[in-house]
């Protein structure tokens, strides 16, 4: 039953979905199974938070290595609830200036305000910006001429690091420019190809974009078949076993 | 000299006259209403639940694209058939557009008049266009637009489930060997070897997403290892609903592995939706416990090549598997195997060993002969047709067919 | 030296890659952009609406790609603004709703004649990611009803006769990600041929050029495109170009060359390493 349970309501739920892609009259019965599932991870971020707080409280009274950053969290966390819960406003307001706190909760100078422009901007900047570092790490590891598919593959990515910058124009500016009246003869429609920049929007949307059709066409065909697997509960490996 | 003082005066003559012109029409009258708009029209929306009707109307003769239009809004009106009055308007459509627009606030069954009148300048309002006589909406039962969509999806689930019937009728079946999950095996040894546990992340998606289902799958072999290893492994979620998924499956992993004893839930656990601080939290842990294998499986944005990076510094062997095509270069570049796309859906199949789950295999396959026979045929008509220089011929009527009814949403027949 | 590179510590690149970033933001290193084919198009498909059409605003992006993403989403909204549209802005992201907030002050700023409600409105975000999408694009006042200030969408002028997103005469995804442009193609302007235009980060790009140009009108990729965009609406608008913030996006693309040229000098070097290694007989 335990097993059952959720294969049906999966399988009740997926069908209705595919009915009301089909099936004007059922559309609204699809956006509402949606809407459910909204409902439903809305309540299971009680069971997150609960989860969190437990394993973090757990980890502090039991002084386990790391703790500190257990009670930082904890910190954040509740801070952040109870400002947001609260609504705690900006001050004073202007309209009900005996009421403290009261202004708008989510506008300029506001507590909500703060934690975000001071806390979570900077540091979420800072994680995304990292990129910019292990992407130089990594392509110093990675990219080796090792055969002649890898060294294609490192033409192609020169080509295209290059030709996204000022770089293209450096270097290849000096290629005649296709002008937008005249009427394209061969070599014309070549040394304009041969501009860096030219080159990278070739590459991004001739090879790239095919590459990505087939992986795409492949990605899709996965999806239907897994979503069918699950649908009809032919694969019951996400539930843990295929007993039931 | 003389010449440019007399074109001076003639053009300031011509500004005076400009002028007079100007303030003689501000100040006499006020402007004239634009001509009205003409030909409404108003019909069922096809393929839908009778929600909306479509309404179009020919632009007003004033509603001109030169810059300076006198109309510069449609208002519509519309009536319960039977009503005298008009009421207050119901729609607005700028001027220039499209002269169409949907009427979406209508009761199936119930019969409806419209007017519309084109706006001016200080709201001059135009002679109205009129459809009396009551237009209603209808509700069909079947999206036509839709047909082909269907015969796709009823051809190549219908090919799956043979394949499945098939394999689990003795047809034997072979799948060739993916690289990445022969090595699951190899990496939590290496952990057991070490003593140190193996990290699994499922993605930073929510379970609706079916690339988490698949990771759970995943999940669900590399937990049954661990536990015959006897191995620890962690798996931090950036969803609460996963955490408890994750949990489901991972216990019932270690049940059928025979080692319930080993299973510990507080190594299944939640931290943060917000995608930076979850990648923040997962890679300290990654310096501070040096885990030995990393598994990523599932759905990942910028967050791959930094949690990549950091698995690759601390010497783990690192195995990812996702269907997201932009992220697949970081992990390429960054763990030892990676799960490209379909391979990642195939990983269910594939490590279960069931004859019935490597018949959805097939199933695929199927669908890629049929993706690729409608790719040859359009591509080769359309080229074809190209090059004989036939807009109308029987090769691009084939290339507009696929294109517009089986790939688009015009329905099944033209 | 040859020892000392095969083993190259990783903070040595990082130190690199820092230098290489820091420099030309201090010394303010700027380079001219030429608007390619496709930024026009987005720009064309904007600047050929009538004044008064109804374009919605979809920001999908958070603080973590506003550095990447925020100069087109301020580039289109000046860009609506020039051209007097009506234009709704709305997130599908929680932390997008600050990233609104920007555009909406820059209107504030520097379009005061432009009015709340009457020219532009925030209906805020709304939880449920392309399940969102897809009852906005039937009806709209099911999940909105009222904007992000509580007020209700019934009592907003440029609400009258908006029942749905189908109502919108174009709409404008700026995104970081899913759900975002790939969901709006997908759900809107895919089944219910709604004009589309949109931004996305360089990684995302890729994945949207097959929606080119059946599906979306254009695509701005990355920041070298919302640099050529910015440059296509100063152009357009030649009094722009005294507003600094109107040129962010030209302004990053310095450090974003000396970053490339960095990373093709790391991997000939790195390959430098590896020929020479090979010849000796190196094991790795």
């Amino acid at each position: 039953m335990k097993r059952t349970a959720p294969l049906l309501i999966a399988a009740t739920v997926g069908f209705i979905i595919i009915v009301s892609t089909f099936i004007p009259y059922t559309e609204s019965w699809g956006e509402d199974s949606m809407i459910w599932f909204d409902i439903l991870a809305a309540v299971a971020f009680v069971l997150g938070g609960g989860n969190l707080l437990k394993m973090n409280l757990k980890k502090v009274s039991e002084r386990r290595p790391g703790w500190a950053y257990s009670a930082i969290i904890i910190a954040a966390f509740l801070i952040t609830l109870t400002v947001g819960l609260l609504k705690v406003g900006t001050h004073p307001n202007e309209v009900f200036w005996n009421k403290p706190w009261s202004g708008d909760y989510i506008g300029e100078g506001s507590a909500l305000w703060w934690i975000y422009e001071y806390l979570i901007y900077p540091l979420t900047s800072t994680m995304f910006a990292m990129l910019a570092f292990y992407i130089a790490s990594a392509a110093f590891r990675a990219f080796r001429a090792k055969n002649m598919e890898a060294s294609l593959l490192l033409g192609t990515a020169f080509i295209v690091l290059l030709g996204r910058t000022y770089a293209a124009i450096i270097l290849t500016g000096w290629l005649p420019e296709l002008a937008h009246d005249a009427e394209p003869s061969f070599f014309g429609q070549l040394w304009n190809g041969l501009r860096l920049e030219k080159l990278t929007e070739t590459i991004m949307g001739v090879f790239n974009l095919a590459g990505s059709r087939a992986i795409n066409i492949g990605i899709a065909l996965g999806i239907a078949s897994t979503s069918l697997k699950v649908l009809l509960g032919i694969d019951r490996s996400y539930l843990g076993t295929g007993e039931d | 000299m003389r010449t440019a003082r007399l074109r001076s005066l003639a053009i300031a003559a011509a500004c005076w006259l400009g002028a007079i012109d100007v303030l003689a029409q501000d100040s006499t009258q006020p402007p004239e209403p634009p001509a009205p708009p003409s030909e409404l029209q108003v019909r069922d929306r096809p393929s839908d639940n009778g929600q909306a009707l479509l309404i179009s109307w020919a632009a007003s003769a004033d509603d001109a694209p030169d810059g300076s239009p006198r109309v510069l809004e449609y208002w519509i009106f519309r009536r319960e058939l039977g009503q005298a009055e008009w009421g207050e308007k119901i729609l607005d459509s700028p001027a220039g557009t499209t002269a169409k627009t949907d009427d979406q606030k209508i009761k199936v069954g119930t019969q409806y008049e419209y007017r519309i009148v084109a706006v001016g300048v200080n709201e001059g309002v135009s002679e109205p266009a009129e459809l009396l006589g009551g237009v209603g909406s209808v509700r069909q039962w079947f999206n036509v637009q839709k047909a082909w969509f269907g015969i796709l999806l009823v051809v190549i689930c219908g090919a799956v489930v043979y394949f499945i019937e098939a394999a689990r009728g003795g047809k034997d079946l072979k799948v060739r060997k993916i690289a990445g999950l022969e090595a699951v095996d190899e990496a939590v040894g290496r952990a057991t070897e070490l003593g140190r546990s193996v990290l699994f992340i499922n993605g930073i998606q929510d379970i609706n997403d079916i690339q988490t289902i698949a990771g759970l799958t995943v999940l669900g072999n590399v937990a049954r290892r661990t536990a015959e290893y006897d191995a620890t492994l962690e798996v931090p979620t950036s969803r609460s609903l996963v955490m408890t998924t994750a949990r489901e499956t991972v216990q019932a992993a270690y049940l059928s592995a025979g080692r319930p004893d080993a299973y510990n839930e507080n190594n299944i656990y939640y931290l943060t939706d917000e995608q930076f601080g979850f990648v923040a939290s997962v890679t300290g842990r990654m310096v501070r416990e040096k885990y030995a294998a990393c598994f990523y499986m599932g759905a990942f944005y910028a967050e791959s090549l930094i949690l990549a990076e950091t698995g690759n510094s601390i010497g783990a062997i690192q195995v990812a598997g996702t269907a997201m095509p932009s992220q697949l270069p970081f992990f390429v570049a960054a763990c030892d195997y990676t799960l490209i796309g379909e391979e990642f859906f195939a990983a269910s199949a594939y490590l279960s060993g069931e004859p019935h789950q490597m018949g959805s295999l097939k199933g695929q396959d199927f669908g890629k002969v049929v993706g690729a026979v409608l790719l040859l045929l359009g591509c080769g008509a359309a080229t074809l047709a190209s090059m004989a220089g036939s807009s109308d011929g029987a090769l691009a009527s084939l290339a507009a067919y696929i294109r517009d009814y089986i790939l688009g949403s015009k329905g099944l027949f033209p | 030296m040859y020892e000392f590179l095969k083993t190259l510590d990783r903070r040595w690149v990082f130190l690199l890659m820092f230098l290489a970033v820091a420099t030309p933001i201090l010394l303010k290193v700027t380079f001219p952009e030429k608007p390619s084919a496709m930024v026009m198009d987005v720009f064309n498909a904007i600047e050929n609406l009538p004044e008064g059409s109804k374009v919605l605003m979809a920001w999908d992006f958070d603080p973590a790609s506003r550095g990447e993403l925020e100069p087109m989403a301020s580039a289109f909204t000046r860009h609506c603004a020039e051209k007097k549209l009506k234009m709704y802005y709305m997130a599908l992201w929680p932390l997008a709703v600050p990233m609104i907030q920007d555009s909406i002050r820059i209107l504030e700023r520097e379009y005061p004649h432009l009015e709340y409600g009457k020219d532009y409105m925030n209906l805020g975000y709304k939880p449920g990611n392309e399940g969102v999408i897809k009852v906005v694009i039937t009806n709209i006042r099911k999940l909105y009803t009222t904007d992000h200030y509580g007020t209700g969408v019934e009592t907003i002028p440029m609400m009258n006769g908006v029942t749905s997103v189908q109502a919108m005469d174009l709409i404008v995804n700026v995104s970081a990600g899913d759900p975002g442009t790939k969901q709006w193609v997908q759900y809107v302007a895919t089944p219910f041929k709604k004009r589309m235009v949109a931004g996305a980060t360089g990684v995302q790009a890729p994945q949207l050029y097959p929606y080119i140009p059946e599906q979306l009108i254009g695509l701005l990729g990355a920041i070298k495109a919302a640099a050529e965009y910015e440059q296509a609406v100063i152009n357009g608008y030649p009094h722009l170009a005294k507003i600094a913030t109107a040129k962010e996006g030209l302004r990053r693309m310095g450090p974003q060359l000396v970053g490339h040229v960095l990373i093709v000098l790391l991997i000939i070097l790195a390959n430098v390493i590896y020929f020479i290694g090979r010849r000796r007989g190196d094991s790795r």
